[in-house]
């Protein structure tokens, strides 16, 4: 049984990633989506705790979400994977449970 | 695969909705069935055919409507939620006594027990949210 959680919040506005990243068991996947996104840039205060988390789940990034807050695909932290909405449904298939972190 | 959907928000408070409607869009693009979208809290909002966003706005209720239209989705509202909000129907205008009602076409209002029953009947329910 593996879990798709979704994360929908800036990591500097709330804490549900850093729960989130805290509580999702290993194999489970993530998708970052609307200001979620800003949780994939590279060199931030939040990246530490997104590069930990890759060794033990997924990591995955809403590319439409991204490009409306200028989020430039070279500025995403190495291994987060970039989906568009397709991409998001495929993801609720592969996985038997969708959790969102609202 | 079949999904349930649940909009917790409404069109101009969040982005919720939008998120919720391009996931919907794809779901059935890629051969889906959308089982039920349930519209909780201010996601209500999304119901009312009075909304009127200018021109050159996207018109989320419009959306939502020719979904159900081209695809028979059932869009469900709360009605606890919808009586709070002056959400109404024409079954709800009778009851309450109101002088009219903006129920947006393709929509109907219900109770909980929809959200309930399209958790249990769908194999996904993918929630949208603040």
């Amino acid at each position: 049984m593996s879990t798709l959680h979704t994360v929908n919040k800036s990591p500097f506005d709330r804490s549900s990633l850093e729960t989130c990243l805290r509580l999702a068991g290993k194999g489970n996947a993530v998708l970052l989506l609307e200001d979620g996104v800003y949780g994939a840039m590279r060199g931030s205060n939040a990246s530490g705790m997104v590069e930990t988390a890759l060794s033990d789940v997924s990591i995955y990034v809403l590319g439409s979400d991204m490009k409306a807050r200028g989020v430039d695909v070279d500025k995403i932290i190495d291994g987060i994977k970039v989906v568009d909405y397709k991409g998001f449904v495929d993801l609720t298939v592969e996985h038997d449970k969708v959790n969102a972190w609202l | 695969m079949k999904f349930a959907i649940q909009v917790n928000e409404g069109p101009y408070n969040h982005e919720a909705s939008v998120s919720a409607l391009n996931f919907v869009r794809a779901a059935v693009d890629a051969g889906h069935e959308i089982f039920r979208v349930f519209f909780y809290h201010d996601g209500v909002n999304n119901g009312t055919r009075y909304t009127t966003p200018p021109q050159d706005d996207i018109n989320i209720v419009n959306a939502w409507s020719e979904l159900a239209e081209k695809h028979s989705m059932d869009l469900v509202v709360c009605v606890a939620a919808a009586q709070r909000r002056g959400i109404v129907d024409e079954g709800e205008q009778e009851r309450n006594g109101k002088d009219g009602n903006n129920i947006a076409a393709g929509f109907r209002i219900s109770g909980l027990g929809q959200l309930i029953e399209a958790g249990i009947q769908s194999e996904r329910l993918v929630v949208f949210g603040d």
